[in-house]
């Protein structure tokens, strides 16, 4: 994806964004409830630039290095290839290790 | 060609990215919403990590839903490699085929020589406990589940579910995946795959 020698990626991301757009802005006009009557989760995020800057830098890095994000991982495990399980356990370590840290970093 | 030959082919990506969409409404519409990366931090959770950290004390039975989510993927991953296998490994584009080989790693041309999801060079039983292999998974894990907490979510969270609902943040953030990735791959990666 990132060498720029596909637009497979692009493709699917690119069209997920666009129809989910559209869903999102009918299914808020329309006033669509949860199943249960309750609003949908659309939550706003507050805006911060280093959060998501330095975060999303990090997150880039890890998933370019190993060429799966969060939800790949899981996919992969059901594929059968065991050793991106070691990228889970990492992953989590990783995660644990945010939240030691968080209070030292810039949000 | 009958169905199930006809659907085992590679999904086109408007196919791919509708698809997306669809698990989005349904995760919507009981009442979640789509986003992997905090899976991660619930099950941090589960494994008692609240105990120490204000960022883990919550109750990880709030969070079900998602974990459900997490683990049938891995269940819908079994049966689309097992029930609607395509018949070729995943078609890289030749450009990259060429790129790949110069760093040492080759893609399977047919489904004898692997599926090619991942470079079996670095993910196969026989080879992913050499060093550089386990440095790139380990290494690459943790920057993912740290910078994922960190920004709030991933590509699911953020450039999917961010991006169509207008957050400004979420588009920082994707922006920050883009500048991560192009640095991995053009410079670090090489790196460390011709060391």
């Amino acid at each position: 994806m990132f060498r720029f020698e596909s637009f497979h990626m692009y493709g699917i991301i690119g069209t997920a964004v666009v129809l989910a757009a559209l869903m999102t802005f009918s299914l808020k006009k329309a006033k669509v409830k949860t199943i249960d009557g309750s609003d949908l989760n659309f939550t706003p995020k507050t805006m911060s630039i280093a959060r998501y800057l330095i975060g999303g830098i990090i997150f880039g890095l890890g998933w370019a290095m190993t060429g799966a994000c969060p939800g790949p991982m899981f996919t992969l495990v059901g594929h059968g290839v065991w050793s991106i399980l070691i990228v889970i356990l990492s992953a989590l370590l990783g995660t644990y290790f945010y939240g030691i840290l968080r209070s030292k970093l810039p949000h | 060609m009958n169905f199930i030959e006809f659907i085992s082919q590679p999904w086109h990506w408007s196919v791919s990215g509708a698809g997306i969409v669809f698990v989005m409404f349904l995760l919507l519409w009981f009442g979640g919403s789509f986003g992997a990366s905090s899976n991660l931090r619930t099950l941090c959770t589960i494994v008692g990590a609240g105990r120490n950290h204000s960022f883990f004390n919550f109750d990880w039975r709030d969070n079900l839903w998602n974990l459900v989510f997490i683990f049938s993927a891995i269940v819908g991953g079994y049966l689309a490699v097992t029930y609607l296998a395509s018949p070729e490994p995943v078609q890289i584009s030749q450009a990259t085929q060429d790129y790949l080989t110069t760093v040492g790693i080759i893609t399977p041309a047919t489904l004898q020589e692997g599926m090619g999801y991942v470079p079996a060079e670095i993910f196969s039983l026989e080879t992913f406990w050499q060093p550089k292999n386990l440095f790139l998974l380990i290494v690459g894990g943790f920057l993912v589940g740290f910078g994922s907490r960190y920004a709030g979510g991933c590509t699911s969270g953020h450039a999917i579910s961010g991006l169509s609902n207008l957050q400004l943040p979420s588009l920082i953030a994707v922006i920050g995946f883009f500048i991560g990735g192009l640095l991995m791959t053009w410079f670090i990666l090489p790196a460390i795959l011709t060391f």
